[in-house]
């Protein structure tokens, strides 16, 4: 029996070295770069690939497998070097997590590639020469390979530790996780450090997916699958730690490998609990420090102001248009308007929080979602008419607001996005494992309109009062005073607090308030539907939200319509007219990017006044 | 959108004009018969890449051989991210817009589920060709949904039988952490119990979908100590469970039974390193030489240069029952397209005896085969193989008037 678990723990180290190697280029790139780096799953995928190309054509033996294994990462790392040149220097100066949206074209853009040059099916590398086999370790049978990852963790460990303590180069690796500006003002030439640590970055990436060769069948869904994974041991670990990640990544794979003895039904939220765990006890994860000196990041976040006249009446001439011109649309037409509608709510109300209130989450379909269960459960329940589900909608997801914001708005920065992420995984899995109360993963069906309601224009009119009301009550709340002590606190929390502002219960509320929009969006996109599902709170869905207000400007109140008017019609045009719509998308998303720093309302706007 | 708008909403304007809601179907009578089809091509590549193969080789055939009653069939995929609100979205568009006389398609249960409430809502015809739940004919089943594939219960039920012959008692189960993987979890246990009721199960894992930690699950299983495993899980994780597994020797002296594991999707990347000695369901398309299956693997190869997966056998029946039921009905009106569905009769790409889609509960007979795993030249093949008629797996019909909602 004991061997049995010592033989668990083992296990467990094997895929915590696997873990350490992805999540350390993560943290690397992140601690000096602060970008996150969305398209680091998708280096670990080609890395993946790239050595399964290169250790099936060169010949067999140790030169063969190791050397190919290497090629990929090195490879994979001048892949990284090509986006950090090509993308993402030119976009430095955006508004922070700007870089996300960048990164996140590459994601959907190496997903088609990966699909078109290597095929649908999944591959199968060959097994490393000289490890094929296993050995008896406390009389149970254990794979070499096993035990050679789990010496790879430490040893890389090791050699990034003298990398960073040892060389020039490193030191100046660590003062720029410290303090960028100071760098930056000393005169060290950042653009080549950038570089070289997005190499490295990418590097290791490469090199825990080749790694995973002998180990685990190289597909396309490798890149998602990855992700979630590593920015969890990221922040848990603290960011831009490295013995941080070590140290994470050590503690999920030995929690990975006890809990599903004891909870076999763990598996798909035991990361984020204990991310959530980690993070309400420690603020900046296991071993990461708080930003030792508070310098203005950045340029000062500009002044909001209410539109001037000549948008405000733009506002007003397109909603007349979208009263007056839908009778005489078609139906689909109507069903697009429709989800349009929800999305721009949707988009508003996370831009609340992370445009004036300065918090970004990761994690804000929770509260869409929770609000399309809080409906769908009093119909599947209790057979409650739509305006009564509609009505319950922003209340269940305002509860969750108040009790996850409670946590989540005492974290700053990417911290406090995990955590909203962590809540939103665990309302997930509650959503997606609770079967007799929400039906699982087959969702609860027959959310439909009540009769008057059920005309699809009947429908529309209602969805566009119900989102565009609660968007411009958003608005409106922007410019109340309570607005302004938002912004306050998110420019510069000590004055705020030193003339008597609470910014804790400023935040709290204002998580709460975008909780509930987020709620009426996504109970009206339950009866649109006609069904609800866990999906509507997973993380593609969070990441819609992000991407639509990064694309429509964080520093303009607009931003968020104008980004979900965008992407949901780009989504659903791209989708609808090609096969490789992926690779479309992501095409779209990059020139958007390069092109509109500011976000597609920030260049409006910006063109507007210098007209 | 504004652009399309503009020419569909005139299309729409006419059609309005022309009188009635059946207007579309009366003036589309000289077009073809418009089939909408929805599925997850970019999540589930390695399935429907040869499963959309075969849809089109499917429709060129019935095309080439003078359509149906002189129209031809068209059809119009649409790709649902595997996201159900993108597939009801998709639905709306393909009924109102491209204005298609049948829904088919899905891959992912959940979406079946959610196009086939849709079709219920808008009463619409649905065929869903892939989706296994058992939810979608029995709990929560409509009138306006029927469904091809031989579905979880059944394919359960036909493992089950190989495993009450098995001598082992102690059972340890290893499953996807989702519905499908609930679902098989649970009939297995329940049918074999009832076959065998001096079985226990002594340990159970449910790895999540795609992020499976092999080298902790097989652990966990073998320090239960099981003699025989039931095994769920298909694709990466299917592929990372068997490397851990035979390293570690979780196979050896153990019996293994597993759904879907003899599918060339699942049974293919494996390799050198297929699994010996499960039983399991799946295709046996080098062997099966029904001079049915012959012809359309040969056909198949010809066009693709390929061999064809399992995908492809569910893609060309699905067509082919659409078409025979497009035949029988004489007409595109759903009320006459589903009297048609009920109890409609065709053949299988498999070549085996045909299949029907049951009037009771809108489920077709299709069947699966039933057979161990064994290597040949490098690769895993099925041995020993049988056809397991889908009929003789389904429980008594009273059972299933109990299951399904009545006047569904």
């Amino acid at each position: 029996m004991l061997e049995n678990l010592l033989v668990q723990g083992l296990s467990g180290l094997a895929s915590a070295s696997s873990l350490f190697l992805v999540a350390s280029g993560l943290t690397v790139i992140f601690g000096v770069t602060r970008i996150v780096n969305f398209a680091h799953g998708s280096l670990y995928m080609l890395g993946a690939y790239l050595a399964w190309t290169l250790v099936t054509g060169l010949p067999r033996g140790h030169l063969g497998f190791w050397g190919g294994v290497l090629g990929a990462a090195l490879i994979v790392g001048v892949v990284g070097v090509l986006i950090e040149v090509l993308l993402l220097r030119r976009i430095y100066k955006a508004p922070e997590l700007f870089q996300l949206l960048a990164t996140f074209g590459v994601v959907l853009i190496v997903q088609d590639v990966a699909l078109l040059v290597w095929g649908p099916q999944d591959l199968l590398g060959p097994r490393a020469p000289g490890l094929r086999g296993a050995t008896e370790v406390f009389s149970v049978r254990f794979p070499l390979y096993e035990l050679f990852l789990i010496s790879v963790g430490p040893v890389v460990l090791v050699l990034l530790w003298l990398l960073f303590h040892r060389t020039r180069w490193g030191t100046l690796v660590r003062a720029a996780t410290a303090d960028r500006e100071m760098v930056g003002a000393l005169g060290v030439n950042q653009r080549m450090l950038f570089t070289t640590v997005f190499f490295l970055g990418a590097f290791l990436a490469g090199l825990g997916g080749a790694l995973q060769l002998p180990r685990e069948s190289v597909n396309l869904q490798m890149d998602l699958a990855v992700i979630a994974e590593a920015f969890v041991v990221v922040v848990i670990g603290g960011l831009g730690s490295l013995p941080g990640a070590f140290l994470a990544a050590l503690l999920l794979g030995q929690m990975q490998a006890f809990g599903i003895l004891i909870f076999p039904k763990i598996t798909l939220v035991l990361a984020f609990l204990v991310m959530a765990v980690v993070l309400v006890v420690r603020p900046h994860g296991l071993l990461g420090k708080a930003p030792s000196t508070q310098h203005a990041a950045g340029p000062v976040e500009p002044l909001l102001r209410p539109s001037p006249r000549e948008v405000r009446l733009l506002g007003w001439g397109l909603l007349a248009l979208a009263v007056a011109v839908p009778p005489f649309l078609g139906d689909y037409a109507l069903i697009v308007l429709t989800e349009i509608a929800v999305m721009m709510l949707f988009a508003a109300s996370l831009h609340f929080i992370m445009g004036p209130g300065g918090m970004a989450s990761f994690g804000h379909a929770a509260y869409f979602g929770l609000g399309a269960y809080g409906a769908a459960l009093l119909v599947k329940h209790f057979a409650a008419p739509m305006e009564l589900g509609l009505l319950a909608a922003p209340f269940a997801a305002g509860l969750a607001g108040v009790v996850f914001g409670w946590f989540c708005v005492r974290l700053s920065g990417v911290y406090a996005a995990m955590l909203t992420l962590a809540f939103a995984q665990i309302a997930w899995s509650a959503a997606f494992q609770w079967t007799e109360l929400t039906g699982g993963d087959n969702g609860v069906l027959g959310v439909w309109p009540s009769g008057w309601a059920s005309d699809k224009l009947t429908f529309y009119y209602l969805a566009l009062a119900l989102c565009t009301g609660a968007t411009l009550l958003l608005r409106r709340a922007i410019f109340s005073p309570f607005g302004y002590a938002l912004r306050a606190g998110r420019d510069s929390p000590l004055r705020a607090e030193a003339i008597g502002m609470d910014g804790f219960r400023i935040r709290w509320f204002a998580f709460v308030l975008a909780a509930v929009a987020a709620g009426i969006a996504g109970g009206v996109f339950a009866y649109a539907k006609g069904s609800v599902f866990p999906t509507y709170m997973a993380i593609p869905r969070s990441v819609d939200a992000l991407l639509m207000v990064l694309l429509g400007g964080v520093q303009t109140v607009s931003g968020p319509i104008v980004g979900a008017l965008a992407y949901t019609w780009l989504h659903e045009q791209l989708m609808r007219l090609f096969e490789l719509w992926r690779l479309f998308l992501g095409g779209v998303i990059l020139a958007l990017v390069l092109f509109f720093p500011q976000g597609l309302a920030g260049a409006i706007g910006r063109r507007g006044g210098r007209e | 959108m504004s652009f399309r708008f503009t020419r569909r909403s005139a299309l729409a304007a006419t059609a309005g004009v022309a009188g009635s809601l059946a207007a579309p179907a009366l003036h589309a009578q000289e077009g073809p018969i418009r089939v909408g089809e929805i599925n997850s091509y970019a999540t589930q590549a390695a399935f429907l890449l040869p499963y959309r193969n075969a849809w089109t080789m499917a429709q060129d055939e019935i095309n080439a051989a003078g359509g149906i009653n002189g129209r031809r069939l068209e059809t119009i995929f649409r790709d649902d991210a595997g996201r159900p609100e993108d597939a009801v979205r998709h639905a709306g568009e393909l009924v109102n817009n491209e204005r298609v006389h049948l829904l088919a398609g899905t891959f992912l249960s959940h979406i079946g589920l959610a196009v086939a409430d849709f079709a219920n809502q808008n009463r619409r015809l649905f065929v869903a060709s892939e989706p296994l739940t058992d939810a979608i004919v029995w709990a929560r089943g409509n009138r306006f949904t029927f469904r091809l594939r031989a579905s979880t219960y059944m394919q359960g039920a036909m493992l089950v039988e190989e495993a009450a012959k098995l001598p082992a008692r102690r059972w340890a189960i290893v499953a996807p952490n989702f519905e499908y993987g609930q679902s098989a979890t649970r009939w297995f246990k329940e049918l074999l119990t009832r076959a065998r009721p001096d079985v226990q199960f002594v340990a159970e894992q449910f790895p999540a979908l795609g992020r499976i930690d092999a080298g902790a699950t097989v652990q966990a299983i073998a320090s239960a100590n099981p003699e025989a495993i039931f095994n769920v899980t298909f694709g990466p994780d299917l592929t990372n469970f068997v490397r851990q597994g035979s390293t570690r020797g979780l196979f050896e002296r153990r019996r293994v039974v597993s759904l879907l594991t003899g599918e060339p999707e699942y049974l293919d990347p494996l390799g050198d390193e297929a699994p010996e000695n499960w039983i399991v369901t799946g295709y046996p398309w080098q062997d099966l030489n029904t001079p049915g299956h012959a012809r359309f693997r040969e056909a198949y190869r010809a066009r693709f240069r390929d061999h064809p997966r399992l995908g492809s056998i569910v893609a060309y029946d699905t067509v082919t029952a659409i078409a025979a039921m497009l035949r029988r009905a004489g007409s595109t009106d759903t009320e006459r397209m589903i009297e048609a569905m009920r109890g409609l009769r065709f053949p299988t790409a498999f070549g085996e005896q045909d299949i029907e889609f049951r009037a009771i509960d809108h489920q077709s007979t299709s069947g699966a085969y039933v057979g161990r795993t064994a290597l040949r030249n490098g690769r895993g093949v099925m041995v020993d193989w049988r056809y397991a008629d889908g009929r003789n797996y389904l429980p008594a019909d009273e059972v299933v008037r109990q299951l399904r909602p009545q006047g569904a």
